[in-house]
């Protein structure tokens, strides 16, 4: 299933000619800074598709902040969220009536740890771009600069899954590798025709087993836990020095560092064992930045009053268990420990298949929730995969939850979205119908599967 | 809150007073007021008994009086299953997939291929095991990953019982490579996998047993392997034959016609809807994963969640199963609900019910030869009897009573004890490693 983890593990026995060894310093280009700071590279063209006005009512909806309304009425417009509440709820002239009867209406499910379009569908060689394993930090690199839009996963995280924003990560072969890119799910010949306005970058970061055995087994630094640290500060060292610099000569992997320790780049780290994120979380203090998000943070159960007293969200698997040695403690009640501790929790997929198939996850965590005791409300599981990412990622004020004014991303389910038996029916994307179940055309079929069997068939 | 959150909390609470007076390792039991799932097919039946003696179903379903004298059950309505059965598992052969030593699953510096055994490497105490029967699994087929030629080895059946004896069936089946992965175990082609599988199979099948070897290439088959291919050619073993793209089932299924006792079961087969009825007339049933629908590789083009209730329609026997390295036997109920939820779905084929269930149960212990005999709740199979905390293909459902034949199972595992452990957070007298 997890494509991605296999082609690590047999990547990391591979020889890689002419990688450097003798230091692990971010690469530098030399090249002169942009002549304004608000030159933005590789800047979003995404605009929205147009849509029309329409009034969803009749439907539970869950506002993604916590909120349950029986018989709701949910208005958009223009892209944006114009009104949410119940059945008194006016629906102004020339809305479209939708009738939810019997149905859900969730914000657009967002997926913070995603590699689609770094390893595309088909995974052969020449589509592998998530991990630039070449040097043990690479903060240099942008998962953007790997992104093929015309990757299959796009869609079916769409239609099957609901999902409307995403951040693509690069891998966790690197200690730093590189920055991440959020992306609207809406198909486009180029990746800055999906980039979110506005978001934010992130900095992938991964401690433990990955960095240790991809670099150790090239006899190379590093090569045990200590050694990940030791590289990591050594480099946040650099960082402080090329802060307080002039920047006459640029730097692109210092300059993400920076960026970092601006605050203005969010830290999210691939950590999975309780006392190595409690190292990191010092690792932050002593150089001062902040870490966002632990992902695949299996043991966050046995440290979430840390977590809590730091702000750190927790980016976690429903029940993902026992597949390497640091998810050898993982337990299907971690997420809900970590929520009954005040901590954050994301469900996250890492797979696409499972970015298909977040809700169920959230459903299933609840579960083992309940199981031992901690009743955690349907409403607040919806914002482990809505509301909770789109803070993470810096872009709540703009999406992941039901909000007049926010963009219009709404997934219309046929039942409980935390059922098995429910799947997306409709879904919206900045008020634009993307997907409509009832309609065959209103599918994305991607210039790869164009003309080929299965072409536009029900995935 | 949701109805289904309503009922779900309603069954916790009152199970606790269910089993006080089973004692444990009782092979006799019967279990009465249940929401009764033969698995088979069948609808559900309520107000159901089931009654194991010496380990064995002699009875199940409505009217049936309960035998005094024997620990009894009642279940208060709630879902009785047979236990699930999943289909090419590595179960007990590694502990983390990730840690070489540990894992036994495929030897990539053996001299043998066809001729490994995975049945002296099974390890009943496996922790995997213990997850998985608190999953509900009860019966797996374990088969090795073909990694030196074609042909993986040989595979068995085993009971996932918290006893040390966990083989049903020592070398029940062999495994061979047909699609990209065969063509890349081959030495670089389909070409050669079918030339390689050709020649030992009909070296295997000389009455003296085979007078030659494949060597001189890349890659190497033995005379003791393909020695060990004899009673795949006889028909004593299953054949599971992994392949996807259409064009290689056809291709697979011709082999019957050059050796027709062959048990050949299809693997895989993600493009199976589009020769489904080639597959229905070969009389070939397919193991498959239900939820695939990327096309992953060129061989997987047309992935859809559909294959499944496509194949079922044009009559193939399917189980869903494949369930190793990162796909978990005890997730085999919630995909198979997930085919379900397909049937709401314009243009979707899903299953009913009823036929999920059985592509759990009943389906794959037929394709493993065991039809009758495990997978149903029926006179003769073994009395492996799961009571469920909710719908058993529902998301987050799990079980609160397990039994392998006859016996009542302990659900505790490593995950389990690292939640009592870590349940609360409190400083206490002293660290939570006194706390076990």
């Amino acid at each position: 299933m997890n494509l991605r983890f296999l082609t690590l593990a047999a990547g990391a026995a591979l020889a890689l000619a002419g990688c450097s060894t003798a230091n692990n310093s971010v690469a530098s280009t030399g090249s002169p800074r942009p002549a304004t700071n608000d030159a933005v590279p590789y800047a979003s063209t995404y605009k929205p598709y147009s849509g029309t006005a329409t009034a969803l009512v009749g439907a539970t909806v869950f506002d993604g902040e916590g909120r349950e309304i029986d018989n709701g009425t949910v208005l958009f417009a223009d892209g944006k969220l114009v009104a949410i509440g119940g059945p008194e709820l006016a629906i102004p002239a020339g809305y479209t009536r939708i009738d939810g009867t019997g149905k859900f209406v969730t914000p657009g499910v967002i997926d913070i740890h995603s590699h689609l379009g770094d390893y595309a569908s088909p995974a052969v060689a020449a589509n592998s771009d998530g991990n630039e394993a070449t040097s043990p930090t690479t903060p240099e690199v942008w998962a953007e600069h790997s992104v093929w839009p015309q990757d299959p996963g796009f869609s079916r995280a769409l239609v099957n899954g609901g999902v409307t924003s995403l951040q693509i990560l690069p891998g966790s072969a690197n200690l730093m590798g590189g920055r991440s890119v959020t992306l609207k799910n809406v198909p486009s010949r180029t990746v800055q025709g999906m980039k979110f306005p506005g978001a934010p970058y992130g900095l992938k970061m991964a401690c433990g087993e990955n960095p240790k055995r991809v670099y150790g087994s090239r006899n190379q630094m590093p090569s045990t836990r200590m050694g990940n640290f030791a590289v990591d500060r050594e480099n946040w060292l650099k960082a402080q020095e090329y802060a307080k610099g002039d920047h006459s000569t640029r730097d692109l992997g210092l300059e993400t560092l920076e960026g970092v320790l601006e605050g203005k780049i969010l830290v999210h780290n691939h950590c999975y064992r309780a006392d190595e994120m409690a190292l990191v979380l010092d690792m932050a203090k002593e150089f001062g930045y902040k870490v966002t998000a632990f992902h695949h943070a299996v043991e966050s159960y046995k440290i979430a009053d840390l977590l809590r007293e730091n702000d750190v969200c927790s980016a976690v698997w429903a029940d993902w268990y026992g597949f390497k040695m640091e998810s050898y403690d993982a337990i299907p009640e971690n997420a809900a420990l970590i929520a009954n501790a005040g901590a954050c929790v994301i469900i996250h997929s890492d797979d696409e298949n499972g970015i298909q198939r977040l809700n169920q996850a959230s459903a299933k965590a609840q579960a083992a929730g309940a199981r031992m005791g901690i009743n955690i409300p349907d409403a607040q599981v919806i914002s482990w995969f809505t509301y909770n990412p789109a803070k993470a990622m810096g872009i709540a004020d703009q999406t992941g939850s039901l909000k007049q004014g926010k963009m219009a991303d709404i997934v219309l389910w046929n039942g409980d979205p935390l059922s098995v038996y429910s799947r997306p029916e409709k879904v919206w994307i900045d008020g634009a119908l993307m997907y409509d179940a009832m309609d065959p055309k209103r599918r994305p079929v991607s210039d790869f599967e164009l003309g080929q069997p299965g072409e536009g068939d029900v995935k | 809150m949701s109805f289904r959150k309503l009922l779900v909390t309603a069954l916790i609470a009152s199970a606790a007073p269910l089993l006080s007076t089973l004692p444990a390792n009782a092979q006799d039991m019967v279990i009465t007021n249940a929401k009764l799932v033969i698995g088979d097919g069948s609808d559900p039946i309520e107000n159901g008994t089931v009654i194991v003696r010496n380990g064995t179903v002699v009875a199940a379903g409505t009217g049936i009086a309960a035998p005094a004298g024997i620990p009894a059950m009642d279940a208060q309505g709630r879902w009785v299953t047979p236990g699930i059965v999943a289909s090419l598992t590595d179960l007990g052969i590694l502990d983390v997939s990730g840690v070489s030593d540990s894992n036994d699953s495929s030897a990539g510096g053996a001299a043998f291929s066809a001729a490994l055994d995975v049945a002296p490497a099974v390890n009943a105490k496996s922790e995997n095991i213990a997850v998985s029967r608190a999953g509900g699994v009860t019966r797996a087929t374990v088969t090795p990953f073909a990694s030196r030629s074609i042909f993986a080895g040989q595979g068995a059946l085993i009971d996932l019982g918290a006893d040390p004896d966990a083989l049903m069936k020592p070398r029940a089946s062999q495994y061979v490579e047909l699609g990209e992965d065969g063509a890349r175990l081959a030495g670089g082609s389909r070409t050669a996998a079918y030339a390689q599988l050709h020649y030992a199979l009909a070296q295997a099948s000389q009455p003296d047993g085979p007078t030659g070897a494949i060597e001189g290439g890349d890659v190497q088959v033995s005379q003791f392997d393909i020695a060990a291919l004899a009673p795949v050619v006889s028909g004593e073993q299953t054949l599971y034959v992994h392949v996807e793209r259409a064009a290689d089932i056809r291709s697979a299924l011709l082999l019957k016609r050059e050796f027709p006792k062959l048990r050949l079961v299809l693997v895989g087969a993600s493009e199976g809807w589009m020769v489904a009825r080639d597959i229905a007339a070969a009389g070939v049933p397919v193991i498959t994963m239900a939820l695939n629908d990327l096309p992953a590789r060129f061989e997987q083009l047309a992935a859809t969640q559909s294959n499944v209730g496509r194949m079922v329609d044009a009559g193939v026997k399917v189980a869903i199963g494949q369930f190793s390295d990162m796909n978990q036997p005890r997730w085999a109920p919630e995909e198979a609900g997930n085919l379900v939820a397909l049937n709401k779905m314009p243009g979707a084929s899903g299953l009913s019910w009823n036929e999920a269930f059985a592509a759990i149960s009943s389906v794959p212990a037929d394709i493993a030869g065991m039809g009758g005999k495990m997978g149903v709740l029926k006179p003769g199979a073994v009395g492996d009897v799961v009571v469920w905390d909710g719908d058993p293909l529902e998301v987050g459902t799990v079980p609160v009573k397990v039994f392998i034949d006859g016996v009542d199972q302990p659900l505790e595992s490593h995950q389990s004890k690292l939640r009592d452990r870590y349940r609360s957070l409190e400083r206490s007298d002293l660290p939570p490693a006194y706390n076990w």
